[in-house]
């Protein structure tokens, strides 16, 4: 990273060239959100090669009938920590923490976000909260095996670091509430003259919802993550049925804030996707406030549907369906955004450069992720498909081919931005074929065996599931392929790319209006809105 | 480059913009310990007998007099606030002072009252609560680990009401650029607040 401070490189002005420190200092200790949001790129990005290694590993133990590459502990502390380290650190931080710290205060026409050593705080917290993740694997009496979802009792039971691993995940929950602050109130108090509520890019609009989600829901998983923590040390009984308590609460307050987080994980990602599209199809977007309002709308309602992670935990016939009809309900607003970028399309004039490549992907696998979901939504249904591979299928389809893929979509779209260079529109293309055509392989195939019964989190598999697993498993070899041609090209585009113009792709945003890469204080004057974000032909508009 | 630099966030102090963060915040600790008083509700409608009778190892006297001390606090916090509005910056400093000693005095009692349950053995895995029903153990529980919290959070506001004496000592929070004590002020309060919730439900449950 040293060698992106030269100023020579990068001439004068920009946030790259321009800072009184040097070296390694001169990112950790800024508080410009364009490197703070560098800096969370730089470190998710890291989390994930990291989580997506154990992914391939596990998979790899599934390629043969019987012990394969591991022992059946070590195969549960893998689904542990990939489910820790994906969701904790790469998808909820995900496009807020990086995209988001880098282009909210540009695209609203800011100087910076409205607290901007909190901001630089909740980076450290999140390293710090990494860092203790890591050091749960390796310390005390064994990695954590209880899954992601840290359930009780057996998470009060386990001897494993469970504790630490909790521990780490409050603090990265504290980062998360810290940034949903920032963002909210720099959405409230930092819009450039002009910038209206209904001026607003949809990216921040989509920021807006997730970080009132970030801030109601995170909480609750705090106070639980502690309860587990005073129950393994004090054991004070809440959730121990020996003691009175009841461990279905513990289910109740985690998926209170576990399902508003998958929220927090897709809207954004659905953002992105809202910039992209009518910059490439050359046209304003369908239904502006309809997408809009449907982000706040999804807020609201995934708030209200945790339970259907419980429809087997033996909850009462009635809170099933009243959360099933809720459930179903929440499906509505997800698909009125899908509408409005197909009806986008229509009559555009259709670039199709990577970043848009990968929007219509995002959009395909996102529509089978969320159609999957509406299938569990049915309480018949879901007594057959829970805790199958169909809700692994379906959870990737959704945060993978959802929010991974727009992830890399947004990456392609604003990397030259960010970067000031650009990378290998070719390469880009030719990697989506092994990273669509892997992806299919892998979770398609999961959910065809989910269906049929295979269970997950199981360390075997049965004879008449070997033919799917082994699809899925060569399927996982293409994903990753595809994954390392398309970061790797990102790496080579720093070093040899060419310099990225102002505005390549033609996007009217306002980040498009400022130098690749942006100045310091991203913009030479105050800019001044006087139209919404995505009239191409602002005459014509309003 | 200077005169072209107007922005809000760059050169002036952004006083709504504080004001709205720290509500924000708050509005986290109010979900942080709504977990808790979720539990609390689910337990008390499970085991209502068991609360009413684990009620009574409770002395409501001592909440009432912590009651009064928060309350008190939270007064001088207020008056602090008042007081360097009105440009009196040493009045202002004692108030504050003042609210830090009150913070000190229930904690005080606070622990005359945890170390005498625990001498009793009436703590978590105690050889006492342990004899009693489930119920009663869990109300237990439950007391322990929501004071606890509120007394952590009891401490944290002493903390930042014992950063905000430097800051007025070195006249950076004053007549004109107060929101800091005032935010400190807001937390504070909200410490009472959550209080005011645990004294009925724990100290007057029998």
């Amino acid at each position: 990273m040293t060698t992106m401070t030269a100023g020579a490189v990068y001439g004068e002005g920009s946030f790259l060239a321009s800072s009184g420190r040097t070296g390694l200092l001169a990112w950790i200790l800024s508080t410009d959100h364009k490197r703070i949001g560098i800096l969370y790129l730089v470190s998710m990005l890291t989390f994930f090669l990291v989580g997506m290694t154990i992914g391939v590993l596990m998979r790899l133990e599934q390629l043969t009938i019987g012990p394969t590459i591991m022992q059946p502990q070590t195969y549960n502390a893998m689904f542990t920590l990939h489910g820790v380290i994906m969701i904790f650190l790469f998808v909820i931080p995900g496009l807020p923490a990086s995209m988001g710290n880098f282009f909210l205060p540009i695209l609203i026409g800011a100087k910076d976000v409205a607290f901007p050593r909190l901001n630089l705080i909740s980076w450290y917290l999140f390293i710090g909260g990494a860092v203790l993740a890591v050091l749960s694997m390796f310390t005390g009496s064994g990695p954590p095996d209880t899954g992601w979802t840290f359930y009780a009792p057996y998470s009060i039971r386990t001897g494993t670091n469970v504790s630490l691993a909790v521990f780490a995940a409050f603090v990265l929950g504290f980062s998360s509430i810290l940034t949903g602050i920032n963002f909210v109130t720099t959405i409230h108090r930092l819009r450039a003259p002009g910038m209206t509520w209904h001026r607003m890019p949809l990216f921040p609009w989509s920021l807006y919802a997730t970080g009132w989600i970030q801030i109601l829901a995170t909480p609750i998983i705090s106070i639980t993550l502690l309860l587990v923590i005073v129950e393994r040390v004090f054991g004070i009984g809440v959730f121990d049925p020996a003691k009175g308590g009841d461990p279905i609460l513990y289910q109740h307050l985690f998926w209170i804030y576990s399902h508003p987080a998958v929220y927090v994980m897709i809207l954004p990602a659905m953002g992105a996707v809202s910039e992209i599209i009518p910059t490439f199809a050359h046209r304003t977007i369908f239904g502006y406030r309809a997408i809009a309002y449907s982000s706040i709308a999804i807020a609201a309602l995934g708030s209200l549907v945790w339970a259907h992670h419980m429809f087997t935990s033996g909850m009462s016939e009635f809170a099933n369906m009243i959360f099933s009809l809720l459930t179903f309900l929440v499906a509505i607003p997800s698909a009125i955004k899908v509408f409005n970028w197909v009806a986008t399309l229509y009559k555009g004039s259709i670039d199709l450069q990577p970043p848009m490549l990968y929007a219509l992907t995002f959009i395909f696998l996102f529509c089978i992720g969320g159609l999957t979901g509406v299938m569990q939504g049915a309480l018949a249904l879901n007594v057959h498909l829970h805790d199958t591979y169909f809700i692994v299928g379906h959870f990737h389809y959704v945060m993978f081919g959802g929010t991974g893929i727009a992830f890399f979509a947004a990456l392609l779209y604003w990397f030259p931005k960010m970067s000031g260079k650009m990378y290998n529109r070719r390469v880009a293309n030719v990697a989506w074929f092994p990273i669509f055509i892997g992806f299919n392989m892998l979770y398609f195939t999961m959910l065809t065996l989910g269906f049929e019964g295979m269970p997950r989190r199981y360390y075997d598999h049965l004879p008449q599931f070997h033919a799917g697993h082994v699809v899925a498993t060569v399927g996982s070899w293409f994903l990753v392929a595809g994954i390392l041609m398309l970061l790797g090209n990102f790496v080579v585009a720093l070093f040899k790319g060419e310099k990225a113009e102002t505005n390549p792709w033609g996007g009217i945003t306002l980040e498009w209006t400022v130098p690749s890469p942006p100045p310091t204080e991203n913009f030479e004057e105050v800019p001044s809105i006087t139209h919404g974000p995505y009239e191409f032909n602002p005459v014509a508009g309003r | 480059m200077s005169s072209t630099v107007t922005h809000e966030a760059a050169v002036h102090r952004d006083y709504g913009g504080a004001k709205i963060g720290m509500w924000l915040f708050l509005f986290t600790e109010i979900v942080l310990f709504g977990g808790l008083f979720i539990l609390y509700s689910a337990y008390r409608t499970k085991y209502p007998h068991e609360f009413h009778a684990a009620g009574q190892e409770l002395n409501y006297i001592i909440g009432v007099i912590n009651t009064v001390v928060l309350l008190t606090s939270s007064l001088s916090m207020a008056l602090s606030i008042t007081a360097v509005q009105k440009g009196r910056q040493r009045l202002a400093t004692w108030l504050v002072g003042l609210t830090v000693i009150l913070g000190a005095l229930f904690l005080v009692n606070k622990y005359v009252e945890w170390s005498a349950k625990i001498h009793h053995g009436l703590y978590p895995n105690g050889p006492e609560l342990l004899k009693l029903p489930p119920g009663e153990g869990l109300f237990l529980g439950l007391y322990f680990t929501m004071t606890g919290l509120h007394g952590l959070h009891v401490v944290a506001g002493m903390i930042v009401l014992s950063i905000m004496l430097v800051l007025l000592a070195k006249q950076r929070v004053h007549q004109d650029d107060y929101v800091k004590l005032e935010n400190a002020g807001l937390y504070w309060h909200l410490v009472d607040v959550i209080w005011i919730f645990l004294l009925p439900l724990f100290y007057l449950a029998a």
